[in-house]
């Protein structure tokens, strides 16, 4: 079996993988104004389409980061234009909790960032993706499904 | 007379409150008793664990284990146990999602043994002398347990048939369980035996729960004087019910205390504390961030609150490792 990779060598090729939930109404269509604009942003996030930030259960974020996300970001309307009223308060209350609770976990604050992009602002979501990327670059691989393999499934291994 | 079915109890890292359970069956224990051979028990009969390797494969009916699985022992009597039974059943929520002792997924290994033999004011261990797995003292040779870096669930390592929740689990439950299992009526294979509905259901304070709920600050249990027929989430106490499986009967509740979620979550769930954050913070009581912050804050420990039992069976199982442990894992090995 061939080695496997270092972690200084991961680090150098890294690309980090950020898992974006983008609400239907305002950060999607967005995103889809940048694309038609042709804003040029890092290919590194894979976006999931929500009907709203609101829908984004704290189990998708931690689902993500278990399965080799190194970032997850949320977007949802300004506050006060939510389709359905309220649900990006109740994205708030739930992230701000969420971001604690992960940092108690050993996942820095900086992999996991919630932003309100309308859907006339299809550069803030070029200067929001540029941003994350560089700063979760930064940080480095989050690994949790290489420990899962490594450390978690070697120590029960028969 | 045709063969009575055999049962064993066993325990791995618990408290022991799960075997205290199997007592509170009263006088139901003395029909199980006549119903089953109980080939193994360590907490109440004199069999060892070579009574149970000669046993023949499958031959035990059905294994009923408490506790999570943490060192290198509990991992082989889980297979040995695994491998003689029909039935693998996880007892308790230590088995089914790690328990209290899987809150010691927050710290690593060396944290662990260095805090339990070294740096606690009631040991004496002036050369910090840690365990290892090869002992020798006066010619005498002993190989012991090595601490795993991880608590773990019963089904994160051998496969396992059914899960009684709990902390411990009721009594009902397990007489339910058993008699279901022993009238051969099975249910489905992975099924968690207890109602599949949230705490709330079976609440007694359940009409006092209000139709919205709104709260700018969490109390603890200490700080206030609890109302015995409201709703607890209305007396801003963090009460789990509406993100736990009942079965309970709502015991705490009924004791005045709020639900700590030992039930474990239910089918439609796969994260138990994931989905209780969401739950309770979607109560607070404005739209500022700031404010909204400072709220939360009322909440001074979210992984002890909402994974309380929970912690090794969750989405991330433990707090994330660090190089070292890799290291060390890889060297144990």
């Amino acid at each position: 079996m061939p080695d496997r990779p270092s972690d200084a060598a991961i680090t150098q090729q890294f690309e980090p993988r950020i898992v974006a939930f983008f609400c239907n109404w305002c950060t999607y269509l967005a995103a889809d104004l940048a694309g038609t604009s042709r804003m040029k942003y890092p290919p590194n996030t894979r976006v999931v389409r929500v009907m709203c930030s609101g829908r984004v259960d704290p189990q998708f974020v931690l689902d993500a980061f278990a399965h080799g996300a190194d970032g997850v970001l949320i977007g949802g309307c300004h506050p006060g234009d939510c389709h359905y009223q309220e649900g990006n308060y109740k994205a708030l209350r739930r992230f701000e909790l969420l971001k604690r609770l992960l940092a108690d976990l050993g996942i820095e604050k900086e992999r996991i960032r919630l932003e309100w992009i309308s859907a006339a602002e299809g550069d803030k979501v070029r200067a929001v993706i540029n941003d994350m990327v560089k700063k979760v670059r930064a940080l480095g691989p989050l690994k949790l499904e290489r420990d899962a393999k490594d450390v978690w499934l070697a120590e029960v291994a028969v | 007379m045709p063969e009575k079915p055999k049962i064993a109890f066993y325990w791995c890292a618990s408290c022991g409150g799960c075997e205290e359970t199997v007592v509170d069956l009263d006088e139901a224990l003395l029909d199980v008793a006549v119903k089953v051979d109980i080939v193994f028990w360590p907490v109440a009969l004199d069999f060892k664990r070579h009574d149970v390797e000669a046993l023949p494969e499958k031959s035990i009916f059905a294994t009923f284990l408490n506790g999570g699985i943490r060192t290198s022992e509990q991992q082989e009597m889980a297979h040995l146990l695994r491998r003689k039974s029909k039935l693998l059943v996880a007892f308790g929520s230590c088995s089914h999602l790690g328990g209290i002792p899987g809150l010691a997924n927050l710290f690593g290994r060396d944290e662990i043994l260095t805090a339990a033999y070294c740096d606690s004011p009631s040991v004496v261990n002036p050369e910090s002398g840690l365990p290892s797995k090869h002992y020798e003292d006066d010619g005498h040779e002993l190989e012991l347990p090595v601490l795993d870096s991880s608590v773990r669930t019963l089904d994160q390592v051998v496969e396992v048939d059914y899960y009684v929740p709990g902390c411990p689990p009721p009594p009902k439950l397990v007489r339910n369980a058993l008699s279901m299992l022993l009238a051969e009526q099975l249910p489905s294979k992975g099924a968690v035996l207890a109602p599949d509905v949230a705490l709330c259901e079976e609440c007694p304070r359940k009409d006092s729960k209000p139709e919205q709920l709104l709260i700018s600050a969490f109390r603890r249990p200490q700080e206030i004087v609890i109302d015995e027929q409201k709703c607890l989430l209305a007396q801003c106490l963090i009460c789990l019910g509406p993100a736990t499986r009942s079965g309970c009967e709502a015991a705490c509740v009924r004791g005045n205390m709020p639900c700590t979620g030992c039930g474990g979550p239910t089918s439609r769930v796969r994260d138990q504390g994931a989905k209780e954050l969401s739950a309770i913070a979607s109560l607070i009581d404005s739209k500022d961030e700031m404010e909204i912050d400072r709220m939360l804050a009322t909440i001074p420990d979210p992984v002890g609150t909402f994974y309380r039992y929970s912690l090794p069976g969750s989405l991330l199982r433990r707090k994330r490792l660090n190089g070292h442990v890799h290291e060390e894992v890889r060297s144990a090995k």
